[in-house]
Parts: C-alpha cells; structure tokens; sequence
C-alpha cells in the first residue's frame, strides 16, 4: 500500500468509526425510550460529542487529502466522504434529540405500548447499516437498493403521526406527550433520510452518477 | 557487520535515541546572503530544518530555490564568482568553515539530481564505485550494501537479476531511483533533491514520492519541487521562496491549507503575477 492509500484507508476507517458509533446511539436512544431509562438517555447525550469530533477530524484529513491532488475515485472518495460524515454527525444528532424526548416523556405515565417507533427505527437503521456496507464492499446495487425503502419510513413516520393526532384530539392532556413522541418518529424518519443520503453517495462513488433529486433510484 | 562498514566509510551511525534526543534542528541557516557577481540570489534567509523529516523548497523559477539547495553540499562552491554571507550549519557546525573537508561534507549531504545522471557502468557498478572510492574493499561487504541499498530504493525486485547490465538500459524512473540508491549507499545524513521527478511520468512520480516517505525514516530530505501537489504529498514543512527571500516556511498542511502570505497563497493555487 502506498502512503497515500493508507491515508486514504485512514480516512475510510474514521467513517466506520463514525458509523458505528451513530448507529450505537440511536439503538441506545430507543432502548432509553421503551425501557423509559434516563440513565441510558443522558449517555447518548453525552456521546454525541464523539461524532461531532470525528466529523471534524474527517474533514481535516479530508481536507489535508485534497490540497494533494487526487483524481478519478480518491477525488471522489474525499468529497464523499466529507458528506457521510455529515450525515453521519446529524445521525447522532437526532439521536440525541431521541433521547431528550425520552427524558420528558419519563416524567409521565407511558401513553401506549411503543410498537412502529422501534420498527422505525430498525428500518432506518437497517438502511443506514445496507447503505455503509454498500460503501465498503463497493457495492453500487445494494446502495440503491437502500433508496426506496426510505418511502416505507415515511410511511409509517406519517401513519404515527395521523394516530397520535386522534389521541391529542380525543384527549388534550395528551398532548405533551404525543408532541414528544411525534418529534421522535420523525427524528427516526430523518434518520432514514441521511441513509439515503449515504446510499447516493456510494453510487456516486463507484458509479460516478449524481443520483441526487433526480427521483432515480426511488421507485421501487 | 554493519558498525564495520559504517567504520571503514567514518561515518557516525545515527543511534535512534542520540539523534532524536538532540531536539534542536539538524540544519540551520542564518541570515544567509548569496551573491552570484553583483546579483544578490540568496537575501538574508533563515531557515531551521529538523531531522528526519521531508522539507520542500517551492517558488517560481529563479528565486533561489535550487541556490539555497546547493548551498548544504557547497556544490555552489564550484561556481565562479559566488560569495556568501552568513552561516550553514548542519549539526551544529559551519560547514562554510576553513576547517571543512568539502568531500567529506558531500557524503554526509547527498544529492539526486533532476536528470538522472548514472554513471556508464552496471547497475551493480553505479553503486559499487562510490563505496570502493570511500574504502570499503570487502566483495561481500559491498554486495551487502549495494542490496540494501537497492532494496531501500525500491528497484531491488527489478534489478536483482541484471545486476550486471548496463543502467543505461533502466527506464527513467528506474535511473532516478538508481541514483537514490547511489546516494544513501554511502550512507549520508541528508539528501538533497532538485526537482527528481519532474522528467519522469506520473506512475514513475508515484514511485519516487512514496520511495522518499520511506526514506524519510532514516534520513533528513531537502526536495526542490516545481510540483505544488507533490510537495504537498511528500512533504512535512514547505519553505517558499520569491526573488531570493524566504516568504513563508510552516507547516505543509499549513502552507497548503492556510498560508499566512498571500503571495504563498497565489503561488500554490496557481494565481501568482
């Protein structure tokens, strides 16, 4: 391996780093909310200030990389990699926001049995997990694959939302909670988002095609 | 077997711990001004370069670059009419003083030239006569070093088994790397380079910067680049030089990412005049 392919390998090893520390806090976020543990939702917290460093050390080397010239995949590489770390970052932010929510929500009684939060959030980390594999077995099919199931997330984002609407209507006391809740479900429902973002971008890496908004690649 | 040829060719080994532990810088230059005739090439330069790291000398055409290179082997010494002003040090001692051996300087101060220049001989030859020159006689010891020395410039594998043959037949980047290998085969602390790749191709360019990151690791390298990309691969500390002064010398990231001159800043992007 030359020297600069270590730093490019380097650089690919912080994504993971990155990846698997975003996915550890979502996981973390959700558990903290069912099993109404604040313990648990405060270490999120607390966690996320490891991404936010990993972001910047990404585009530090990133950036270091760049200012050597590479051409062809390394360019692209770089770029992308700046953008995964971005999204990988806003994971972690969410994941967070998570678990806020899970804090406000354990000063009241539990409103109802979590059942499509937890399949929310396994679907979108599901995605996020095919999206990143993708990335490192330069897989462009599995990449795209991720794309439609983003519309499965939505799909549900919207069905929690239309039910915890009925409850707010039926019953206003619940309305803190559902607010809480419905700011979860959509945290989830972003995160699938940055899963897509990701997916693009390994398409644009190992196919160099832009497949950003140009619907492409969301029909399923 | 090591310490003797080391011995036969009076050169101090650098012991890891010794080396590192003397912290402050191997060359030093203070406030050296260079004359070629009236012309001022060289105007009060400072410049401090540590061990064992690459530094890249860049800046346009004429600005004394390649000036300021020769001066740490005094190859500026062979040209009429040069005189200088202010101090060289390597190792904390003028190498401009009286008491200088020149010939002994240029083995601790290697130099790789920006056309390889080998000699008419074998391969095997090119690296052989510098060390017989430097007395070291033994067959086996000079087959042990031109080796190694091969093998650390990274065309062992593609000579071993033409050792005999002309290197006038190598390829460019093959002759460059010869030339390498010639120089660290007598082991100096420094090596200096003007502008090695710039006549070779890119994968031939390839080779030679990732050869120079290895040499880093036991030897101090000095590199004249015209290539701003390569000094940003290959290089620790980047010193850019404009019409005989020293504009800015930091950090390669730095210069690279962040100059504190705007002049740097035009001439690494490629805006500059």
């Amino acid at each position: 391996m030359t020297h600069f392919e270590q730093e490019i390998a380097a650089l690919k090893e912080m994504l993971l780093t990155m990846a698997s520390k975003a996915e550890t806090a979502v996981n973390k976020a959700i558990k903290a909310l069912v099993d109404r543990n604040d313990d648990l939702a405060l270490a999120v917290k607390e966690e996320d200030n490891a991404l936010d460093t990993l972001e910047i050390e990404v585009d530090e080397s990133a950036i270091a990389l760049l200012s050597k010239a590479p051409l062809a995949s390394d360019l692209r590489l770089i770029t992308v990699a700046m953008r995964i770390s971005h999204d990988l970052e806003r994971v972690g932010d969410e994941a967070t926001t998570i678990a806020r929510r899970s804090l406000e929500l354990g000063q009241e009684p539990q409103l109802k049995p979590y059942i499509d939060i937890p399949r929310m959030a396994k679907m979108a980390l599901e995605m996020l997990s095919d999206a990143l594999e993708a990335f490192v077995h330069r897989n462009p099919e599995k990449a795209r694959a991720v794309i439609p199931r983003d519309k499965e997330v939505d799909a549900l984002n919207k069905q929690l939302h239309r039910e915890l609407s009925s409850y707010m209507i039926e019953k206003p006391t619940t309305i803190t909670r559902c607010l809480n809740l419905m700011v979860i479900s959509k945290s989830l429902e972003r995160i699938a988002d940055h899963a897509t973002n990701v997916a693009e971008e390994v398409v644009y890496l190992y196919e160099a095609k832009d497949i950003r908004h140009t619907g492409k690649g969301k029909e399923s | 077997m090591a310490e003797i040829i080391l011995q036969k060719l009076s050169v101090t080994p650098p012991t890891a711990g010794e080396t590192k532990s003397a912290a402050g810088p191997l060359i030093e230059v203070d406030n050296l001004s260079l004359f070629y005739g009236p012309t001022k090439a060289l105007k009060s330069i400072n410049l401090q370069i540590g061990e064992r790291v690459v530094t890249a000398l860049i800046g346009p055409s004429g600005c004394g670059k390649s000036t300021l290179l020769r001066c740490f082997n005094r190859m500026n010494d062979l040209i009429d009419g040069v005189r200088i002003e202010g101090a060289t040090r390597i190792g904390g001692h003028d190498i401009y003083s009286s008491q200088v051996d020149v010939i002994e300087l240029r083995k601790r101060v290697g130099m790789v030239f920006q056309k390889s220049n080998p000699f008419p001989k074998s391969i095997y030859d090119n690296i052989a006569y510098g060390l017989r020159l430097h007395g070291v006689k033994a067959k086996s010891d000079v087959d042990a070093i031109v080796e190694r020395s091969l093998r650390s410039a990274a065309l062992w594998d593609e000579v071993k088994d033409r050792l005999r043959e002309s290197a006038l037949g190598l390829s460019g980047g093959q002759q460059q790397r010869l030339c390498i290998a010639r120089a660290i085969a007598i082991k100096p602390e420094i090596i200096l380079m003007d502008e090695p790749a710039s006549a070779l191709d890119p994968i031939a360019t390839a080779k030679i910067e990732d050869l120079i990151l290895e040499l880093k690791k036991d030897f101090t390298i000095v590199i004249v680049t015209h290539n701003m990309q390569q000094a940003a691969r290959i290089s620790d500390f980047t010193a850019f030089f404009y019409l005989g002064e020293l504009i800015e010398f930091d950090s390669t990231r730095k210069v690279f990412t962040n100059p504190a001159k705007k002049q740097t800043e035009d001439y690494v992007t490629g805006r500059f005049g």
